[in-house]
């Protein structure tokens, strides 16, 4: 190591920045960036009501909020899994007219605010929506202020995140073991299943991770078709909003536990999966 | 989204500011009248501004909308408001305490300003009136989808008191963060009935119909109108609330869905 190490130096004589010392135009930003992204965490912590923590967070409400933010970000992202994956492959492993249209087409939500993706939602879902006005008519089902509509409108805007992770691992996977194995008579069913997923597992991972915690912080789309209701559809963002609007202080403390909880289970996984990085 | 912070009230301070130096050339004798008022008093207060424009030649006026409690922290902030009119008492209040009224206008006409127009409830439905709903009890029925406002917000709080009045425990199948997100939901059908101001209800036009029910008397939003301390132009700011306040005012009001005093 030491001679390699002392090559780099000998060759790097030449350039004016010398090794090991970062130049200040780059540190400089460098940590107002840093400041800027962590200053307003640090905030919160500060002006957090300490002493009434552990009671303000043991509250029903609170604990219904935030156990229906779970489940549902769960489940938006299981339904992301089996819907996006597989959608993922077809963007990446085969070619069919319009595929680049789709492709764009299926990352808009990447770019819409949520709050348009609810209105979208509604107008389509909705009981007097495109499809809702039948689901409501044939089935009696209505989808808008029930938890089911959570998961939707938290898919709706989670799922590209694990479709766009999901293609570039496909892209970047060495394809031949695929073709060695269709050569030695898999099918593309089995190709997929025993050669393709295992190897990008860990960008399956990454993207589902992803995913959760950007369906944790669903509130546009969740507010504008879900709906507001305790236990139902008030998930924690939504519950943070309603108490800013009266109670600032207890904003403070159920974004604290959001924000507690989510890097706890990112941390956890990360643990878990090493893979996930 | 909406954040109510001390950050965003200085920016619109800021901003007012800026808009104010910007019109100024463009009245021909330099007077011009500032209001703010409530954001539920666009309409109403844009055509009034019209009608005191032709009466005083020369004169422009300067309209600034947004939610009462935001504008009374602006005025309290040092905003250059000549008039001042609220969606409540409580937000008057805070200016009464704060920058304070003009002395000579409140000597005479009051202390916490004039109320001059007043808001009620009413159950609003969407134009097929699917649940057939006709009364306040009908909200309470499991089988209605209902709109409400969260009671954090001051639209909630007066849905409160009149179901308090009324004896009922309606449990709603969401809480919208504003009266016009409950309108929204009963407009696109969503819901099969809600609670939103009358002056809504106008608005809706054909979209939604309006039911009057007794217990909205139980919550009665008036808005009261005063003359602010730091007036450049007390004696405009004077007429301004005498024409809200005359037979045309009140027309406009009541137009608008206003109960006027």
């Amino acid at each position: 190591m030491r001679g390699r190490a002392a090559g780099a130096r000998h060759r790097d004589r030449g350039l004016r920045v010398r090794p090991g010392r970062a130049p200040w135009i780059l540190l400089l930003p460098a940590f107002a960036g840093a400041a800027f992204l962590v200053l307003p965490l640090a905030g919160l912590l500060v002006r957090a009501p300490w002493p009434d923590m552990a009671r303000r967070v043991t509250e029903p409400e609170v604990l219904s909020a935030l156990w229906l933010s779970l489940w549902t970000a769960t489940a938006a992202t299981v339904l992301s899994l089996l819907l996006g994956v597989p959608l993922a492959w077809l963007l990446a492993r085969t070619e069919f007219p319009g595929r680049r249209i789709v492709r764009a087409l299926v990352t808009v939500p990447l770019v819409v605010p949520p709050v348009v993706g609810g209105v979208a939602l509604l107008f389509v879902l909705g009981r007097n929506g495109l499809l809702g006005q039948y689901l409501h008519a044939w089935f009696g089902i209505g989808i808008p202020f029930t938890p089911a509509a959570v998961v939707l409108a938290q898919t709706f805007v989670a799922m590209p995140f694990l479709v766009v992770g999901v293609e570039g691992a496909l892209r970047a996977a060495d394809r031949r073991y695929e073709e060695a194995a269709a050569t030695l008579g898999a099918g593309r069913a089995t190709v997929f299943a025993r050669v393709t997923l295992p190897a990008v597992l860990p960008g399956v991972g990454a993207g589902a991770v992803l995913c959760w915690a950007r369906a944790l912080g669903e509130f546009g789309a969740t507010v504008t078709f879900a709906g507001n209701f305790p236990g139902t559809t008030r998930t924690m963002p939504l519950a943070v909003y309603t108490a800013m609007q009266s109670d600032p202080e207890a904003a403070l403390v159920l974004s604290l536990l959001l924000l507690g909880v989510s890097l706890a289970v990112l941390a956890a996984l990360r643990e878990k999966w090493a893979f996930v990085r | 989204m909406r954040e109510r912070s001390a950050v965003r009230a200085h920016a619109l301070v800021a901003a007012a500011a800026l808009l104010l130096s910007a019109t100024s050339c463009g009245a021909e004798d330099g007077r011009r009248l500032t209001v703010f008022a409530a954001a539920s008093l666009t309409d109403v207060f844009t055509e009034l501004a019209g009608k005191f424009e032709e009466q005083n030649p020369g004169t422009e006026v300067v309209l600034n909308f947004a939610g009462s409690s935001e504008l009374a922290a602006q005025i309290n902030t040092g905003a250059p408001a000549d008039v001042f009119a609220a969606a409540d008492t409580a937000t008057m209040a805070q200016v009464v305490a704060g920058e304070g009224l003009d002395t000579d206008w409140a000597a005479e006409h009051g202390e916490n300003g004039v109320v001059f127009a007043a808001n009620t409830l009413r159950i609003a439905v969407p134009p097929d009136n699917p649940a057939e709903v006709g009364e306040l009890a009908d909200l309470a029925d499991e089988d209605t989808l209902v709109a409400l406002c969260a009671e954090e917000v001051p639209c909630g709080a007066a849905t409160a008191a009149a179901t308090r009045a009324a004896g009922l425990d309606i449990v709603p199948d969401t809480y919208e963060e504003d009266v016009r997100a409950v309108l929204t939901k009963v407009e696109l059908g969503e819901v099969d009935a809600g609670l939103v101001y009358a002056t809504d209800v106008v608005a809706a036009g054909e979209r939604a119909i309006g039911i009057e029910f007794a217990q909205a008397a139980e919550a009665v939003n008036d808005y009261p109108v005063a003359v602010v301390s730091t007036a450049d132009e007390p004696a405009l700011a004077a007429a301004w609330v005498d024409l809200v306040r005359s037979g045309s005012g009140a027309e406009v009001l009541a137009a608008a869905g206003f109960e006027v005093p």
